[in-house]
Formats: structure tokens, sequence, C-alpha cells
């Protein structure tokens, strides 16, 4: 295995500089599981490691005020996956949150390594992109925030610079009837990549029938987390019956960009794609009501 | 580069120096010469390493040895009691059949103390969810679930 120094700094301008004195060589790790299975692998072979996890900023708050959600980039999977609000009002991030990995990597594993490893099949930003989420994030030249969707840029890529630190995910707040799903879609219960994952958000209005608004987030679905925009068009402002659930599912599966990979075919995904929309919509349709 | 960590093992203080690219398993196996907590695929997938850090479990495969500075640390071997008296997992593990060829052994219990800890009386579906992240290849789940059921039992009775 490679060898590489492992410090541990104590605050956010500590860690930026550092990170900054060691030029290409460093690499963030926030619970590291998966840069620690890439080091073994050697996949990568990072100089040093600086380590987030003792940071006096903490980090890892769950806050919920005022309809507002903010989750800090190092809370854990797992206490997403404990956090009663998260439970009860936010369960299309639960669905997701609950299916990584094992206890043992939601124990550590972080939802901002998460975002920031940026997989196309990173389970925690399908629904966090699909609830709106904006990310904070600090670096060299200060603060800035951006949509999360806009975060992406391709497989393992992100707008992120040189330097730049995830700090929090803040979700605006929902409108009144509001209700969300997302399903991993996997060959076994556990420990499993999806094969496509299917987020959907959407608000009714108060005759509890009419979509008021919607949001669709597709993974595995392109190169980065997207949205299914035309598949929102269908949805939005109609009355959601059979035949407008399958349109829109029909819309999703035209507008993805599905791929033939070792997980699965893109035909196959396609097909899913439409008949997971409409399921995923469904089920938000129970929770909003 | 080496560091000198602090940490308490198994009810013990620990001082010592580690490289600081180690995992928490090579300091635990290699060093420490506690060979209870298995290496399986190395990469945290299979659970065979589960160890408890601060009463969580955790894959120690990919685990920062220097993470554990100032942390507790139990691995299987911390279990028993001095005189020898097994855990009451351990028991149940044996009189439940939940051994075969005892590799993933060690890593079910540490991932089944997690939950329990955490969770005294847990439903059969909650424990499937814990031990998702442990792989047993003579497949012997169903008895290593009952033995996780029984042990609750009797801590409640206890």
């Amino acid at each position: 295995m490679n060898t590489f120094d492992y410090l541990m700094p104590t605050t956010l301008d500590e860690a930026i500089s550092l990170f900054m004195s060691h030029g290409e060589q460093a690499q963030y790790v926030a619970g590291a599981t998966d840069i620690m299975v890439k080091v073994k692998e050697g996949k990568i072979s990072p100089r040093c490691l600086i380590s987030l996890r003792h940071l006096h900023e903490g980090l890892n708050h769950i806050e919920y005020e005022n309809g507002q959600l903010k989750i800090g980039a190092l809370a854990t999977h797992r206490m997403l996956e404990l956090s009663p609000v998260i439970r009860r009002d936010f369960r299309i991030l639960m669905d997701a949150v609950e299916n990584i990995g094992s206890v043992q990597i939601r124990n550590v594993a972080t939802i901002g390594g998460n975002i920031a490893n940026a997989a196309p099949s990173a389970d925690g930003a399908i629904p966090l992109i699909t609830l709106g989420a904006q990310v904070r994030i600090k670096g060299p030249q200060g603060e800035r925030s951006v949509a999360l969707e806009d975060l992406f840029i391709g497989p393992g890529q992100t707008t992120l610079q040189k330097g730049e630190i995830l700090l929090e995910f803040v979700i605006p707040e929902l409108p009144p009837h509001t209700g969300g799903a997302y399903w991993k879609h996997t060959r076994r219960a556990a420990m499993e990549l999806p094969l496509l994952g299917v987020a959907v958000l959407l608000s009714l209005d108060n005759d509890l029938q009419t979509c008021a608004e919607v949001r669709i987030g597709l993974g595995v679905l392109g190169p980065t987390p997207i949205r299914a925009k035309n598949a929102e068009a269908a949805l939005k402002g109609k009355r959601l019956d059979a035949e407008i659930l399958k349109e829109a599912g029909k819309a999703a599966a035209a507008e993805c960009k599905a791929r033939d990979s070792i997980r699965g075919k893109a035909w196959y995904r396609r097909d899913m794609v439409e008949i997971l929309v409409q399921r995923m919509a469904r089920l938000a349709m129970e929770r909003a009501r | 580069m080496k560091q000198v960590i602090s940490f308490v093992l198994n009810g013990d203080q620990m001082e010592l120096e580690v490289e600081s690219h180690w995992t928490l398993l090579y300091l635990l196996r290699e060093h420490l010469e506690l060979t209870g907590t298995k290496p399986g695929c190395e990469s945290g997938e299979c659970g065979a390493c589960t160890v408890l850090v601060n009463g969580k479990a955790i894959n120690s495969c990919i685990f920062p040895a220097m993470e554990v500075n100032g942390a507790t640390v139990i691995t299987i071997e911390g279990l028993a009691k001095p005189s020898g008296e097994l855990h009451p997992l351990q028991r149940a593990f044996v009189e439940h059949g939940g051994v075969q060829c005892g590799f993933c052994t060690p890593g079910m219990i540490m991932a089944a103390k997690g939950l329990l800890d955490e969770n005294p009386n847990p439903t059969e579906n909650e424990i499937r969810h814990a031990l998702a992240g442990n792989i047993c290849r003579c497949t012997g789940y169903v008895q290593i679930i009952e033995a996780v059921k029984a042990a609750s039992q009797t801590a409640s009775q206890q």
C-alpha cells in the first residue's frame, strides 16, 4: 500500500491552508470510506490525507427551522438515518440514506463525501437535487453558494475549486401537501450500487389531485445526477391520473441518457425508469396527502 | 510519518506509535496481535473486520488508525469476561448454531453488539438491516439472526 501522511486540522482555515501548501498531492477525507479503498487498490496515491473529522466547526448538524433544513456536510449517513426530522418530513432523503452501504459504512461515511465524490450513482445526491438543495462551500477565496444540481459536471467531476470544502446543504421550505419518494433499483437487497435511482418530489394543490410543483431526479442515467425536466413538465398543473403518470414515465425514459454498463443494459434502464417514475410519483402523492 | 496516538482498547489505555497510513485493522492484527478481527475483502464490503469505535460498528479495514486517537475501541477480544465467561451474544451464537467456519463470526458479533447497544429489542427486520454489511459464505444467516434475537431476549431478562 502507498504511504501517506495523515493530517488532522482543527479548523476550516487550517485545513484549507494545509491543502494549499501541499499542492496537488493532498486529498481531503471525511469518513474516508471511498478514498481508503481507492488508495488501497492503488487507483490514487495522494501524499497526504487531510481529515476533516476534527474541525471545531463540527459541520455535522441537522437543523430544521421555519421549514428550512440545513445538513452539515460532515453529517454521517447514519446520523441522517436516525434523525426524527428526516424520518418524518424528508422521506425522500430517508429512502436514500438508509440504503447506502452498510451500518458500518453509514456510521462513518458523510453526505458531503458522497456528494464530493460525484459518482453518477451517488444515492445521496439525487434526493438532495430533487429537494432543490443549495450547497455552501468554503475555499481559499472565501465562501460561495451554488445549487447542488450545478455542482456536478461529469463522473467524479465537480465545479469544486482547489482547496474548497463543502460546508452544508440548505433545503428551502417545501410547499404544503408535498411528498417525495426515492427508489434505488438494485439486483440484491443490500450492499449494492443502484442500476438506476429515481426520486420524485411533488406538491399538490388543495384538491389533493392536481400537481402544483414537481421535481424528478435520476441517478445513473447520465454522466451526473440529472433532472427529468420533460417528465416534470408532463405533470405540472395536471390532474395526476394514470394516463398522465404514464406520459411522464415515457418522457423520462426518452430524455434520460441510459448506457450499457457492467451492472445493466441501457434498454433495461429505460424500461425501468418509465415504470419507476410512475411508482415513485404515486408514492409521493400518498405521502403528500 | 510516525505519530503517537492514545486510545482505550478493550478497557486498557494504550499509547503507541503508528504509521500515518496504517488502517485500524493492520494496527490491531499486525502490531497488537489481536487476530480475532478478520481481514476479508479489505474494501469495506464484507464486514469481517467490524469493530466498535466509540460504540459504533465500523469496518476497520478502511478506517485510518490515526482516527482512533482519543477514542474507545472494542474488538471481539473485549467481549468475554477475564474469567473466560462468554458475552451473551457469543453464547447465543454457540447455542443457536450461528457459527460454522467462524470467519465472519467476530464481525457478525461486533455488528450485532453495535445494534443491541443502540436498540436492545430490535425487530427481525432491524436485525437484518443491521447485519446487511456482514457476509457469511457458509450461509448460516437464519441461525445468526436467531442468535441475535435470543441474545436480545436474554439481555432484556437480566
